[in-house]
């Protein structure tokens, strides 16, 4: 297979359309060019994998429904390192499967996109559901250490235009990029615009220009960041889960540990800033800002305009990336504001971010619950009210 | 006259720069990747074409003193990484390369999904009886009887005939050989690989640190002297048959070689069928 440089009209499904989430997230990755997914049916992720079922032979290219969570979640692994530009999509229990190619992705600076649907856990827990206690295993899930990309789009057009960006930076990046959508935003049903291929910016995969002779598979360019073959391009790479050295070789030792895992930990924390996204309203003038991500977002967005009626001086924080978490910008705020309520289905995960960055100055507040139902804008606005007095 | 210098023909094949290797003296895995690389001089495959996956264990070690395109992946899930490689990149002759405990405990369940839907790939498992890299502890293939270290008082689970659960899983290419049968396994290896859909080879292979020893069956030699004695070629043989105990009979030889669609075929077809021209393919370049 080959990975695109630019989007093709074929999988662009230009125009305006009435799309739930999970159907946009679909069309987001075939617009990026994705042609590989091996999935898993879980609720409420499952739309995802039937849309590309559906999609992708007449687009070019392969689905394959695996034996489980493992399978799919390698498999993609194994395509991407044939050449082919992957995704694969599940929820809470499937994510908790696989988060040990979650690692070896990150380990072997494998380009993928992962999409969590949320819904209520722990375990089974709310398969129907909407749930957002994922977060913390989007960041922390596989074991040892690595910097992840996670983005959460609180709509059906941001699950379309995410999916491009999450296929973008794990190309940038050479990592694997979650997408931590919910059950409400996969299953809500609302107007996506799809534009025109060539507006579409794609990244292309970093493939190398050099010849076998002369190529290391994981000698970082002045980036930080190696460049990639394919397998049958003649470059006979080895890649393993071990840590390795330059040319994928497994080197035992803390020197070649310190100079991998360092780079994979650096490519992302270095570059925050620029993969650092989030969307402010009204706290210009704010007291009182609430930090929200997903569909909490938009109840939190409608508190803010129901506090505002009463005068209180409250705005908004979105996260359009939770992970990096933008740490500058809720210190910054941290600076002059007097209150951070976080707005979250879980019983604290982001707000331990927000509480680590700010909890020393300012007061941090965490209006949490364990999903099942969104939050009511009536409680949001009674928890600002508190926070005003 | 002029002296040629000697070189092992097995030499461009092989990763010369990791050597030593880490298996054991007597191990019977570097055999088969000797009987590997003869395979492929054999097949006269263009060997940028031919890409190798492993799972973790010592024969999950393969994948990285082979000089090829070599995939090191999570224990027990080489053979859908290889599903993965081999759809996304048909042109490759993608072999597994692994162990008992990594393809058929961990990986028991990716190990007869790829057979059933019959994906074009080899699978070479190096079957040592006990797990290896650990420190010798029971595996599903552990005769009965046998010690190993979480068997200390024998094992009393019945072992998987991996003949068999490949042949029932729907493999269209089956064979078993001991470490002693160096030429047939080579010989099986060109035939698995050139062959179109799920082939798998078992190789019986001594693991005289872990299993012989503790089993009392002395060292690398002893086994291959045993291997010699107690095998019987039975080519065709009902792999329903083939089971092995601890001290009897083993039965070798190529039990299964049959024409069925690949997965890759069967896609395809169907597709094709019902999609007609509408049919964009895998996406190929």
């Amino acid at each position: 297979m080959t990975t695109l440089t630019a989007a093709t009209p074929k999988s662009v499904l230009t125009g305006a359309h009435f799309l739930d989430g999970d159907q946009a997230a679909c069309e987001g990755a075939l617009a990026a060019g994705a042609n590989f997914v091996a999935g898993y049916p879980i609720t409420p992720s499952t739309e995802i994998v039937e849309r590309f079922a559906s999609r992708i032979p007449t687009v070019g290219g392969v689905f394959l429904q695996m034996e489980d969570e493992l399978a799919s979640s390698i498999a993609i692994v194994g395509a991407a390192w044939g050449g082919a530009k992957v995704f694969t999509v599940t929820s809470g229990p499937g994510f908790s499967l696989m988060m040990e190619h979650l690692g070896y992705a990150a380990m072997t600076e494998t380009p993928l996109v992962l999409v969590d649907v949320q819904r209520g856990g722990p375990s089974t827990g709310l398969p129907t559901l909407p749930g957002q206690g994922d977060m913390m295993q989007a960041r922390w899930g596989s074991h040892g250490d690595y910097e992840i990309i996670a983005l959460c789009p609180n709509s059906p057009q941001e699950c379309f235009d995410l999916m491009i960006d999450a296929f973008n930076l794990s190309e940038e990046y050479r990592t694997p990029v979650l997408v931590m959508m919910d059950e409400s935003v996969g299953h809500m049903t609302e107007k996506v615009v799809i534009p025109e291929a060539e507006s579409i910016k794609i990244f292309p995969r970093r493939y190398t220009s050099l010849p076998p002779s002369e190529y290391l598979p994981f000698r970082p360019g002045a980036d930080g960041i190696p460049e990639m073959v394919k397998a049958g391009d003649g470059y006979r790479i080895h890649v393993t889960g071990l840590t390795h050295d330059e040319k994928g070789y497994p080197a035992m030792n803390w020197q070649t540990q310190k100079t991998l895992v360092s780079r994979l930990v650096k490519k992302i924390r270095d570059n925050g800033d620029r993969i650092c996204r989030w969307e402010e309203h009204q706290t210009e003038d704010a007291d009182i800002v609430l930090v929200a991500y997903g569909i909490t977002s938009r109840v939190a967005q409608h508190a803010v305009k129901m506090a505002r009626a009463e005068g209180l001086r409250v705005g908004l924080l979105r996260l359009i990336v939770a992970w990096p978490f933008p740490e500058k910008r809720i210190r910054e705020l941290a600076a002059r504001i007097h209150s951070f309520p976080v707005v979250e289905m879980n019983y604290g995960q982001m707000f331990y971010e927000v509480e680590r960055l700010a909890g020393s100055t300012v007061r941090t507040e965490l209006l949490g619950h364990g999903g099942g139902m969104v939050h009511q804008p009536e409680e949001i606005l009674q928890a600002i009210r508190e926070a005003a007095k | 006259m002029s002296t040629l210098p000697i070189v092992n023909p097995v030499e461009p094949f092989l990763r010369t720069d990791r050597m030593p290797h880490i298996w054991c003296p007597g191990c019977g895995i570097g055999t088969t990747v000797n009987c590997f690389a003869r395979a492929l001089v054999e097949s006269k495959l263009p060997l940028e074409k031919v890409a190798v996956v492993s799972g973790i264990g010592c024969t999950g070690r393969v994948a990285g003193y082979v000089n090829l395109d070599s995939f090191h992946t999570t224990h027990g899930r080489a053979i859908p990484f290889a599903t993965g490689l081999k759809l996304a990149n048909p042109d490759l002759s993608v072999v597994v390369y692994s162990g008992d405990g990594d393809l058929i405990s961990i990986g028991g369940n990716h190990f007869i999904h790829a057979a059933r839907r019959n994906v074009d790939i080899t699978v070479i498992c190096v079957n040592n009886f006990i797990y290896g890299m650990t420190g010798g502890q029971v595996a599903p293939t552990t005769p009965l009887g046998a010690t190993a270290s979480t068997s200390p008082y024998g094992c009393y689970e019945h072992a998987f005939n991996l003949p068999f659960l490949a042949e029932s899983s729907g493999a269209v290419y089956v064979a078993r050989w001991t470490a002693f049968h160096v030429r047939h396994i080579a010989h099986s290896m060109v035939e698995a690989i050139n062959k179109k859909g799920f082939s798998f080879i078992e190789i019986l292979a001594p693991c005289p640190t872990l299993y012989q020893r503790r089993n009392k069956m002395g060292d690398g030699l002893d086994t291959m002297k045993f291997y010699k004695e107690r095998s019987i070629i039975k080519n065709g043989a009902r792999t329903h048959d083939v089971d092995i105990d601890l001290q009897g009979q083993i039965t070798v030889g190529k039990f299964v070689d049959i024409e069925r669609p690949t997965l890759q075929q069967s896609m395809e077809q169907q597709l094709r069928h019902t999609l007609r021209d509408q049919y964009a393919g895998m996406g190929g370049d």
